[in-house]
């Protein structure tokens, strides 16, 4: 599998990064290097064995549903960008 | 041409825990802006989301209940993609791994019950809300809903119509109601749907291109939507346009369907298993258990209700409807033993007045035990059926007993066979020109003298009573006469 330019552009915008020309090659070319890797690792037959999700054996990890304290009025905006009274302020996301 | 809608429906219920699927916040609505909000739900860097028990047999038992199979394992994933009411830029959700599949659900259509598929439910997080503000170039963000847990239902496209989507949401909202895992308050966003519709000839066996429709927060809404939106793609395809893949928002105001205008970019989600999140393990012990706590549901107890009180199949889906009047219903039956009575007064007055006053039953002024009371007081003669309307509406608006209203009020029936012949009596004697007319062939003025002697009584003659004496002194009138 071989990546393009533009799919590392495509992947930068889903991504919300920008890149510049220089860094689109760069990258291009380390993401296929990565890939070549994970090709080589296609290589092993794993038929039979079941997909892995979690790098740990464990499951149901639950908590109960018993409320404890939120954050205090404020803090939750303390590290925004931009606030209005108790909102958080963002450019307009519909026209 | 002759069309044939298709239309697949998607539910999302928010699930009533006290706290969020992944942190310890409540979940209670209507609090100050971002107040229910912790480094978990803001995803901040560096936090664990830790999944609320609750959230998992909540949502098992509405896979129980639509007959879904359990997926013994089950995984959260990542559903990546920006926007501001979504602090980490991901929603957790399940994606390849989903907690039940393969269900269905019974829906009543004009040509009988009919089977409606659920392709699967999953549990996943709600986003924030926006408010966009209408003068400046800027919306405001409240992340109180951000973690509030969600089950989505993906129902199969197997509706045929805009009504039969419209009954099709009415009865999962029924379930959800009497699971009590869903408080159902559609206005307030806890039941939403979206809707894929699209149309094909009669006959033909692929899908034709399908739209999504947002934004509708009634069954009405969503019946008014689909049926604008039938239309339009009938149209279209009259005309020889094309339809096109979109979601599209209903305006209730103008009553169309617009095209969603966002700055969103094409969808790309990029699913993965969340590392954060262990896998879900569901074994036949905890389903057991699920399934041995579950509630009776509408379905069940309709058929109840019709076999075991044999009242009417209309009268068991109005009491049905709603789980606190079902129980209220039962609770006067339990007491008075008369259910057919017990019926018509819950769906009559009763209803009538909670109408009006825009009250549920749960705020009913007249309890179970008073109603029971009065429809027994009517059954032994005490009040007659008429009087009984004056005492619930009393009951209704006092909260009183109907034996205190009817002491108070005097409005004991009178069933002294010789004073009520005495009234009627004089009735007739006061009326000769009635009398001469009603000899003469008018016999509809029979109901002048009930009316009369129900006026000079003040409604409290036993009207059996009062037809009875009326019938037998008119006709000794007759006979007096004709010996005369």
């Amino acid at each position: 599998m071989k990546l393009s330019t533009a799919d590392v552009e495509y992947v930068a915008k889903l991504a919300r990064l920008e890149v510049s020309e220089a860094e689109k090659e760069k990258l291009t070319a380390q993401i296929n290097d990565i890939l070549r890797y994970i090709d080589q690792l296609n290589e092993l037959d794993t038929m039979g064995v079941a997909p892995m999700s979690h790098a740990i054996a464990v499951t149901n990890a639950f908590r109960e549903d018993r409320a404890a304290q939120s954050l205090e009025p404020g803090d939750a905006l303390a590290n925004a960008p931009d606030a209005r009274g108790e909102f958080f302020r963002v450019p307009k996301v519909i026209e | 041409m002759d069309f044939e809608t298709v239309i697949g429906l998607e539910v999302h219920a928010q699930l009533l825990t006290d706290t969020k699927i992944f942190c310890s916040c409540s979940t209670q609505f209507g609090a100050a802006p971002n107040s229910h909000a912790c480094p978990v739900c803001l995803g901040m860097p560096g936090v664990l989301p830790v999944l609320n028990k609750k959230v998992v047999e909540y949502a098992m038992r509405m896979a129980l209940a639509t007959h879904c199979a359990i997926n013994p394992q089950n995984v959260f994933a990542r559903k990546n993609y920006f926007y501001p009411d979504l602090p980490k830029g991901y929603q957790i959700s399940q994606y390849a791994y989903p907690l039940a599949e393969h269900g269905y659900i019974m829906i009543d259509t004009g040509e009988g019950s009919r089977k409606i598929g659920i392709t699967r439910i999953h549990m996943e997080e709600d986003a924030g809300k926006l408010i966009h503000d209408d003068h400046n170039p800027a919306s405001y963000v409240d992340l109180n809903r951000t973690g509030v847990p969600l089950i989505e239902i993906v129902g199969e496209p197997d509706i045929r119509s805009p009504e039969e989507a419209a009954e099709y949401l009415r009865r999962l909202h029924e379930i959800l109601v009497y699971l009590d895992i869903c408080d159902g308050n559609m206005e307030e966003g806890s039941f939403r749907c979206d809707a894929n519709v699209s149309i094909r000839p009669r006959g033909q066996k692929e899908f034709g291109t399908r739209t999504e429709l947002k934004n509708m927060n009634s069954f009405r809404n969503v019946q008014r939507g689909l049926e604008y939106e039938v239309r339009r793609q009938q149209y279209l395809v009259e005309n020889g346009e094309k339809i096109v893949q979109e979601t599209r928002l209903w305006d209730d105001a103008q009553g169309v369907t617009n095209p969603m205008r966002s700055k969103e970019e094409a969808h790309d989600y990029r699913y993965f298993p969340d590392p954060d999140l262990v896998p879900v393990v569901v074994d036949e012990a905890w389903v057991a258990d699920i399934r041995a706590g579950m509630p009776e549901l509408p379905q069940a107890k309709r058929e109840r209700f019709v076999n075991d009180y044999q009242i009417p199949a209309y009268d068991a889906g109005v009491l049905t409807a709603d789980k606190a009047l079902a129980g209220y219903y039962e609770d006067v039956v339990k007491l008075c033993g008369k259910p057919k009575i017990a019926s018509n007064w819950v769906m009559g007055d009763v209803m009538k007045f909670l109408n009006e006053d825009k009250k549920s039953i749960r705020e009913c002024p007249v309890s179970a035990k008073s109603l029971a009371d009065m429809i027994g007081l009517i059954e032994e003669g005490t009040i007659s059926g008429k009087i009984a309307k004056e005492v619930i509406a009393d009951m209704y608006a006092t909260g009183r007993t109907p034996q205190e209203i009817i002491r108070e009020k005097g409005l004991v029936q009178i069933t002294d066979e010789g004073a009520l012949a005495k009234t009627v009596a004089a009735i007739i004697e006061a009326n000769p020109g009635q009398l001469a007319d009603y000899r003469g062939g008018k016999e509809k003025l029979f109901g002048f003298f009930v009316g009369q002697v129900m006026k000079a009584t003040q409604g409290k003659a036993n009207p059996q009573m009062v037809n009875d004496l009326l019938k037998k002194m008119l006709a000794l009138r007759q006979a007096q006469d004709d010996i005369d």
